[in-house]
């Protein structure tokens, strides 16, 4: 029980690691240009797609990823010059339409592109296997490693965020993009440099999950949702928020989705606690949003606690 | 001097966002007078489906109605409260489920599958309602989605109703223990009943002193506070009364396709109603309906043109959003306005 424990929490925080790649970049644009985008999601997928072309192409998964990651960069640039320039000022009911057609045309064009059916990728050979953690406890290798670039990305951004001139106008383009402009800052050249940062993480994400996961179009919209979580229960624009609220959320899914009907098998009949515990696992951190919501409306890190 | 004042007072009268919303796009009358004409065209379609032989028609334009009592629920809150629900597909599923979990259980009687899905989805809208109006603006977007993606998943995972591959109806739902809904034409003119039914009774509360409060909150929320309003209450009741009302086509829906599953809940539904709403004019009641008919009729005829024709669609929606501020209506009313009022 301790073993699956341990592998479960392995696993809920490499889930966590990949929500917060996602989420990172959503909370920036959220925070710094008001902007609502959908179409997020489908920027993980889009770097998923990217990685399994390259990686047919040159034969090797990280010659694949070193040309996934910048052209995953170029694309977010050039949708952030052809639309999402255009949205910035507007509601958010527009952002909401905008984006939510930007989603249908781009799971659709990855159809016409790559097919319907799904991709898969191979696991590096040096990634492959796994290693023993304690005693018989096994872990795979390649998921080791999602967690550990996962948390080298975690601390780039920190050091970006807080310590480079370029974080220092990140963080006050938060707080008052007006008076960043005003004071001289090439306010449209951060946005896109934020924009493009943004779709590069969750390439990113999109990217190193292709070989444990079926690349496929639509991939992107479930994990959309679950940064949503991740973005509410951190507070909007807090890049700090997102990696604490992600790691939360992959942990409770996760143990939530194998303890769940385990716990309740203790208070009813084990099938009655298979049932409930399927239903309710997937739940969980809704509640959990729901409870964090109720407490602090604002998320439990608010980068803006005035203006929400 | 009078003059003068009357003018600046006249354009704080129509603040930026009255452009895309509001009885300021379609008079309160013209809205009355296109729905009357939109309701007899439909009430006329049965005598043109049977002239041209095509009983399709009916049920295609049964499905349209279904949607657009749907919209028209949404516009409720959106068009009228300002506030932008991308979980509305979640009580549609509430009505259909009722539906087909009761039935499944040998409850068959529309009512008492009608009053439970009332029920559920008010019951529902309260507790979400409750928990996300207490945000706004861009929480409330991605709250109201997580919840109806949370209703959606449970759906999936609750294998003893179907789960993921949904539930047949064996039967529609009985009247009184008559069995008249089986017919196609009988559905119609029933959910035709409903949607006249709902348009002018949602009029009837736009038009009264809790739509006056709704409507007022969604143009100044801060001044409606400052005259003694306190807006949460008016905003939830607005978001219970248009749960229900979706719930009620998720009833007609489930009756319709003899089919329910978790896919009338999935997010990307919430996305195709508010695009309804907006395509047809937001705040007119009238709008949504028209939105409802013409995107389901793009979307039929792009599907059998070509496959990827959610493509087209998309390339729709982003230039709706992009170019045509306040949807097909805004954008004849700058026509007829010539930007009197900047677009």
């Amino acid at each position: 029980m301790f073993n699956l424990f341990i592998l479960q929490a392995l696993n809920g925080i490499q889930f966590g690691i990949l929500l917060f790649l996602v989420a990172a970049g959503l909370t920036l644009i959220f925070g710094i240009m008001d902007l609502i985008n959908l179409a997020h999601g489908v920027l993980y997928m889009v770097g998923a797609y990217f990685v399994a072309m390259f990686t047919a192409m040159t034969g090797d998964f990280f010659l694949g990823l070193a040309i996934a990651l910048p052209a995953a960069l170029l694309f977010g640039i050039l949708l952030e010059i052809l639309i999402f320039r255009r949205l910035y000022e507007r509601d958010h009911l527009d952002q909401v339409l905008a984006t939510f057609g930007l989603i249908l045309i781009l799971n659709e064009g990855v159809k016409m592109i790559w097919g319907a059916a799904p991709m898969s990728v191979q696991i590096p050979a040096i990634l492959s296997g796994s290693v023993p953690l304690i005693g018989f406890v096994q872990y795979p290798i390649f998921r080791i490693a999602i967690i550990v670039a996962g948390l080298a990305t975690a601390l780039g951004l920190y050091v970006l965020v807080n310590h480079t001139r370029t974080g220092m106008l990140l963080r006050a383009g938060a707080t008052d993009g007006p008076m960043v402009s005003a004071l001289g800052v090439d306010i449209k050249r951060l946005f896109m440099l934020v924009f493009g940062l943004g779709a590069m993480l969750a390439g990113f994400a999109g990217a190193m999950v292709a070989p444990i996961l079926s690349v496929e179009p639509g991939m992107g919209d479930s994990i959309l949702i679950l940064t949503f979580v991740v973005i509410v229960i951190g507070g909007v624009g807090s890049v700090r928020g997102a990696f604490v609220a992600a790691i939360l959320v992959g942990l409770v899914d996760t143990l939530g989705r194998t303890f769940g009907p385990i716990l309740l098998r203790s208070a009813m009949d084990a099938s009655a606690a298979g049932q409930a515990g399927r239903t309710l696992a997937p739940m969980l951190i809704y509640i959990l949003m729901a409870v964090v919501l109720f407490l602090r409306p604002s998320g439990l890190f608010p980068a803006r606690a005035a203006a929400v | 001097m009078t003059l003068a004042a009357s003018d600046t007072k006249d354009d704080a009268a129509e603040p930026a966002i009255e452009n895309r919303r509001g009885f300021g796009i379609v008079s309160r009358e013209g809205a009355a007078v296109a729905a009357t004409i939109l309701f007899a065209a439909l009430a006329l379609l049965p005598l043109l489906a049977s002239a041209i032989d095509d009983p399709f028609l009916i049920v295609t334009a049964t499905r349209i109605m279904v949607f657009a009592l749907a919209a028209l629920a949404l516009d409720l809150v959106l068009g009228f409260g300002a506030m932008v629900s991308f979980g509305h597909a979640a009580f549609l599923g509430i009505g259909a489920y009722s539906v087909a979990i009761l039935s499944s259980h040998g409850v068959e009687d529309i009512l008492v599958q009608t009053l439970v899905a009332l029920g559920t989805a008010s019951l529902f809208a309260l507790i979400t309602g409750a928990i996300s109006l207490r945000t706004s603006g861009v929480y409330f977007i991605m709250i109201t989605l997580a919840f109806g993606q949370m209703a959606y998943f449970f759906m999936i995972s609750l294998s003893a109703y179907g789960g993921d591959d949904g539930m047949t109806l064996w039967n529609r739902s009985t009247v009184l223990g008559s069995d008249v809904l089986e017919s196609d034409l009988v559905l119609f003119y029933v959910v035709l009943a409903a949607l006249v039914l709902a348009f002018f009774a949602l009029r009837a509360v736009v038009g009264s002193r809790f739509g006056r409060v709704l409507r007022g909150t969604r143009d100044n929320a801060t001044r409606m506070r400052a005259i003694g309003f306190s807006p949460y209450s008016y905003q939830l009741t607005a978001y219970v009364m248009s749960g229900a009302i979706a719930a009620l086509a998720g009833v007609f829906l489930a009756n319709q396709t003899e089919f329910v599953s978790p896919a009338y809940m999935n997010w990307q539904r919430s996305g195709e109603l508010i695009v309804m709403v907006v395509i047809g004019g937001m705040g007119t009641l009238v709008g949504p309906i028209a939105g409802a008919i013409a995107l389901l009729l793009a979307e039929e005829w792009l599907a059998n043109l070509w496959e990827h024709y959610k493509l087209v669609l998309g390339v729709l929606i982003v230039c709706l959003a992009l170019f045509t501020r306040g949807g097909i209506a805004g954008a004849a009313r700058r026509l007829f306005r010539g930007g009197r009022h900047g677009g």
